[in-house]
């Protein structure tokens, strides 16, 4: 589904990716997890060109995303994104955000999009709020809204950047629900978390980045009992 | 003090007609004004670094010379520019409407800049073309912002519009100069237009409330 070689990010001088390898298949989900500043959210923010990679390549689905001319736009719109602050757009509400993107960018009509909104709406739960501006939203329902709202777009793989990092306790679990059982349909996700409970219990690997590099690429069981590096070692000591 | 209106009386609706004249010239120039002002707030906003550098040239000339002057330029310098002598009209209109996009287009970068970055990057991770990002996600935010400066904008265009007198156009202003001339009374006239000029900066400002409190009911 998705293959990253030798994939290479800097912002002036300075490396934050530095040479990257890996791949994920369909229906895989995987857990990005590593130290502050380490290029988690860089790595996945290249996954949908918001970073334009310095060096290396990606293929999503056999297409080179990395080459020259491409239309961005398209890529895009194959790979959903969900973000640490949900980004919802504030002047559109719930039902108005997430018809948006398919409105405009297939041009579906508006019957159909609202149709498919409140499967959506109903799917992370939301039914009755389609009608609500997302100043109203608790943190967990921005998130969720957020998801569905990605989700129209009927990507084939879905990037999460620390879906939950801005929550209240109370409401991680609501959004990590929802994730589950998007995990259990069988979408491609990448998913960059602080939470070691769900990335052990939904992803089928990890990856462990530092300093740029990936450090380990392994099963959660492989990961979480036997970490091979010393780095993994020491971050899975302050943080479990 | 001594007022005298009973000899000016005659001369009032004279003075009022002067009120469409002064609405056309600040109504077509606020359009140019918006119009323009966007473009060059989205040419100072582009990566392109020579679309900055002629936006921003663009401002510093209009915001760097009087705008009585500019009013001139155009109008005495029309034949010059256009190869055609233009109307005082056409050359207000035209004046403060270039002059006011260079004040609108940094209002409006402003607004732009100060739309939260994840706006933009969501809109982009659905799909959605630079272009369309900012027609229907950034742009409708940022104007929200900055309602209150462009309202601004549009007071200052209605006062400064009594320049165009000294091309001889007949707005209020002139007309009021005028009326003054003919019966040796300027005081009473020129008071009538500065009334006329009042009431019209609050009708704006009362309308430019009840726009700002349709908004805020999103919030
Ligand atoms: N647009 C940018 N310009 C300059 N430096 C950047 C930019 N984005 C990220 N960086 C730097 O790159 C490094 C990696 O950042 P990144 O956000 O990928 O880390 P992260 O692993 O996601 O960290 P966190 O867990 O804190 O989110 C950091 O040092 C950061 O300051
Ligand atoms: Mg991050």
């Amino acid at each position: 589904m998705i293959k990253i070689e030798n994939l290479h990010k800097s912002f002036g001088k300075l490396d934050v990716l530095k040479g990257i390898h890996t791949s994920i298949k369909e229906g895989e989900v995987v857990a990005i997890i590593g130290p502050s500043g380490s290029g988690k959210s860089t790595f996945l923010r290249c996954l949908n060109l918001l970073e334009t990679p310095t060096k290396g390549q990606i293929w999503i689905k056999d297409k080179e995303i990395t080459t020259k001319g491409i239309d961005i736009s398209k890529v895009r719109e194959n790979v959903g994104m969900v973000f640490q602050h949900f980004n919802l757009f504030p002047h559109k509400t719930v039902l108005g955000n997430i018809i948006y993107a398919p409105m405009k960018v297939k041009g579906i009509s508006k019957a159909d999009a609202e149709k498919q909104g409140r499967e959506l709406l109903e799917m992370v739960g939301l039914a009755a709020k389609e009608n609500q501006y997302p100043n109203k939203l608790s943190g967990g329902q921005k998130q969720r809204v957020a998801i569905a709202r990605a989700l129209a777009m009927k990507p084939e793989v879905m990037l999460f950047d620390e879906p939950t990092s801005a929550l209240d306790p109370e409401m991680v679990k609501e959004v990590l629900a929802v994730m589950k059982s998007l995990a259990d349909s069988g979408m491609t996700m990448a998913i960059v978390t602080h939470e070691m409970g769900f990335a052990r219990e939904v992803a089928d690997r990890i990856l462990f980045l530092d300093g740029g590099n990936l450090i380990e690429d392994a099963s959660p069981e492989e990961f979480f009992s036997t970490p091979k590096s010393q780095r993994a070692q020491d971050f899975l000591e302050k943080v479990l | 003090m001594n007022l005298d209106f009973e000899r000016i009386m005659p001369s009032i609706p004279y003075i009022l007609e002067g009120i469409p004249i002064t609405l056309q010239v600040v109504g077509i120039a606020a359009v140019i004004g918006f119009v323009l002002g966007i473009l060059l707030s989205l040419m100072k906003i582009s990566k392109l670094k020579p679309l900055n550098w002629i936006a921003d040239f663009y401002t510093s000339i209009f915001r760097g010379t009087p705008l009585v002057l500019q009013l001139m330029l155009i109008y005495f310098g029309s034949p010059q520019l256009f190869g055609v002598q233009i109307d005082a009209f056409e050359a207000a209109f035209l004046s403060f409407g270039l002059n006011s996009a260079a004040y609108i287009s940094e209002v409006i970068r402003g607004g732009i800049m100060a739309v939260d970055k994840g706006q933009m990057e969501a809109a982009q991770a659905l799909g959605v073309p630079y272009k369309s990002s900012m027609l229907n996600i950034i742009l409708p935010q940022a104007f929200k912002n900055i309602l209150p400066a462009l309202m601004n904008e549009l007071i200052t265009l209605t006062k400064e519009s009594a320049v165009v007198t000294i091309i001889g156009l007949g707005d209020i202003m002139r007309r009021s100069y005028i009326v003054g001339g003919e019966t040796y009374k300027f005081f009473e006239p020129i008071l009538i237009a500065g009334l006329i000029y009042y009431v019209m900066v609050m009708i704006l400002t009362i309308i430019g409330k009840v726009i700002e409190g349709r908004m805020r009911r999103s919030d």
